[in-house]
């Protein structure tokens, strides 16, 4: 007990919510323990028992300790389920770090865990020595990954009727549904995912203020065999709330694409053959074919009504 | 207390928390109970399979929701994003009262997504009470806030927790969700007694009461909802239901969940201590 020569500082309210979540949110050492002395060289022994009393059983480390383990547990452990597959991709080991790097340098921004890796993709653009081994299939795994999560949640609008769609006019406009997110692809990583999802498939969500004192996930993984390399054209959407990917010719992923960013169908058409590098015929002759599938699966919608403000 | 002004004057019995292993025996069995509490931010979305299965839960069962981020008690303003998306779920649930908890957990817009303790100064207490004003005023629905499990007490703090908790119902002028184990949790880590706790509760604002399991740690004890009701928890809560009266009751088990049948006997176990004259019909 160290209770003898502390000297408790005397802080307001936005003082004190700074200095604790500034040791909180330092990383934990190898042992998953509280560091000696913060990133920028304090001592959180020092910091603590200014600012956390001592009882007859711990020491104001070892109580602010535990939030600091929480803290890491619960975000690692989030971030761990979100994104399975770029820990395929990238191994345990630099997958760790990954996750360590992120949060120490992202914290979250969002009141729901569910945002919590929203940024990860541009983080490892900025920062691919975490991924060097592999870096263009974890980004596609990130990317993957992270669509999964906005289609499974998104909006769905009302969606046209094929007589609608015939009433659109000449050059119409369409509106895709918000869930639907399209992927170019330099691996085939839709067929890693579904791989590791096989072996493995949390299903949790938020719970109360449930305390989490071990994050380590010890069950052995199968280590499965990396994709080469290949183009894909995904389309990640939502059928009966259950989140499909489903492979596109790239003259189709470049004309919804087009579409999806609000060009007219003339323009979308001629996107689709410059992008695509197909002959206009090409992309005419299979026009009919792709909207009866795409109208199917209820990827056109009516435009969103404006929301009234609570 | 029973139905009161906290509460939307509602008598709800025994409930469980809604939680997603549970959800195909729901659908299939459609079993009685009194109520399910929802995590609000788990469907504060805009689509998908959740909120369907929100509104098949609504067609069948009462839902009272229970926030984990509102942060009251943190120094920077409500986050109105947060606060638009929770209204249009409460239009959604039509849910008579809302939760949330009595802590901290955010700085300049980053979040700990924890339930931090609040140091229980005059100045802490005046600032959460007022965002308790301003989250209800914006959601037009009563709120109560829960006392949450600490393993942390402030040097800067005044007054105990309870003298807090009264503190910032009075000037907000809201409810209480007690959590009996979190009292408990609580007593144990800070050497209170949770019986002190309790008496200093005032009745008339208790909307609703909290049990869960916790775990015995060599030297603390962490609130962990992964465990049964423990016996000092039951005893807390039949000294409450005496003081407060027949109160809607929910059962947390939120970790190594199991069956559903065993978590609603667990949870209605809790009826054993309420008045056979005022319990409520499933």
């Amino acid at each position: 007990m160290s209770a003898g020569n502390v000297n408790p500082v005397r802080m307001n309210l936005d003082q004190l919510q700074r200095a604790v979540f500034d040791v909180v949110r330092q990383p934990l050492t190898d042992n998953e323990r509280m560091r000696e002395h913060t990133l920028d060289g304090r001592s959180t022994k020092e910091i603590a028992e200014e600012i956390v009393k001592p009882n007859d059983r711990l020491t104001s480390v070892e109580r602010l300790e535990i939030y600091n383990r929480v803290y890491w547990f619960r975000l690692l452990s989030s971030l761990a389920d979100d994104f399975p597959g770029l820990r395929a991709v990238i191994g345990q080991e630099a997958f760790d770090k990954v996750l360590l790097g992120y949060l120490t340098e992202m914290p979250s921004v969002s009141y729901t865990l569910r945002d919590l890796g929203s940024r990860l993709e541009a983080w490892l653009r900025a920062h691919p020595e975490f991924i060097s081994s592999n870096e263009r299939m974890a980004l596609d795994m990130v990317r993957l990954e992270w669509a999964d999560i906005e289609a499974f949640d998104a909006a769905e609008f009302p969606v046209l009727s094929q007589a609608e769609l015939a009433g659109l006019g000449e050059d119409p406009v369409f509106h895709l549904q918000p869930y639907l997110q399209l992927l170019d692809l330099s691996y085939p990583v839709d067929e890693l995912l579904l791989k590791v999802r096989e072996t493995e498939d949390p299903e949790t969500d938020i719970s109360s203020n449930v305390v989490m004192m071990d994050h380590s996930d010890s069950a052995p993984r199968k280590q499965l065999p990396l994709p080469k390399g290949k183009k894909v054209f995904l389309a990640v959407h939502r059928q009966e709330n259950i989140v499909y990917f489903k492979r596109l010719k790239p003259e189709g992923f470049a004309l919804l694409r087009a579409l999806q960013q609000g060009q007219p169908l003339s323009q979308a058409i001629e996107t689709s053959v410059n992008w695509s590098g197909k002959k206009l015929e090409r992309v005419m002759e299979q026009l009919h074919d792709w909207f009866a599938n795409w109208s199917q699966l209820g990827w056109f919608c009516r435009p969103p009504e404006k929301e009234s403000q609570p | 207390m029973p139905a009161n002004r906290f509460n939307g004057y509602k008598d709800f019995g025994v409930g469980i928390g809604l939680r997603v292993p549970h959800y195909n025996h729901i659908f299939e069995k459609k079993p009685v109970v009194d109520w399910f509490e929802i995590i609000s931010e788990n469907y504060m979305v805009e689509g998908g399979r959740q909120l369907q299965v929100l509104d098949q839960i609504l067609e069948r069962y009462r839902v009272v929701q229970h926030g984990v981020s509102m942060y009251f008690g943190s120094a920077e303003p409500l986050n109105r994003e947060h606060l638009r998306r929770l209204k249009k779920l409460v239009r959604r649930t039509n849910t008579p009262w809302l939760t949330d908890h009595l802590c901290w957990g955010s700085v300049d817009g980053r979040y700990s997504h924890d339930l931090l303790p609040m140091p229980y100064t005059f100045e802490a207490a005046k600032r959460t009470a007022q965002k308790v004003r301003e989250a209800r005023d914006f959601l037009e629905v009563p709120i109560a806030v829960e006392n949450v499990s600490s393993y942390a007490e402030y040097h800067v703090s005044e007054m105990t927790e309870w003298e807090f908790l009264n503190e910032v119902v009075e000037q907000a002028d809201c409810g209480i969700l007690l959590d009996v184990n979190n009292i408990y949790v609580s007593s144990r880590n800070h050497s209170f007694d949770p019986f002190e706790y309790l008496r200093s509760v005032p009745a008339e604002r208790v909307a609703q009461i909290h049990i869960a399991g916790h775990s015995n740690y060599e030297k603390y004890i962490l609130d962990t909802h992964d465990h049964p009701v423990l016996d000092p928890v039951w005893q807390l809560y039949a000294k409450a239901i005496e003081m407060f009266g027949p109160t809607a009751t929910l059962l947390e088990w939120d970790d190594h969940i199991p069956s559903f049948d065993e978590v609603h006997k667990e949870a209605l176990k809790a009826k054993q201590y309420i008045p056979a004259s005022s319990a409520v019909a499933s």
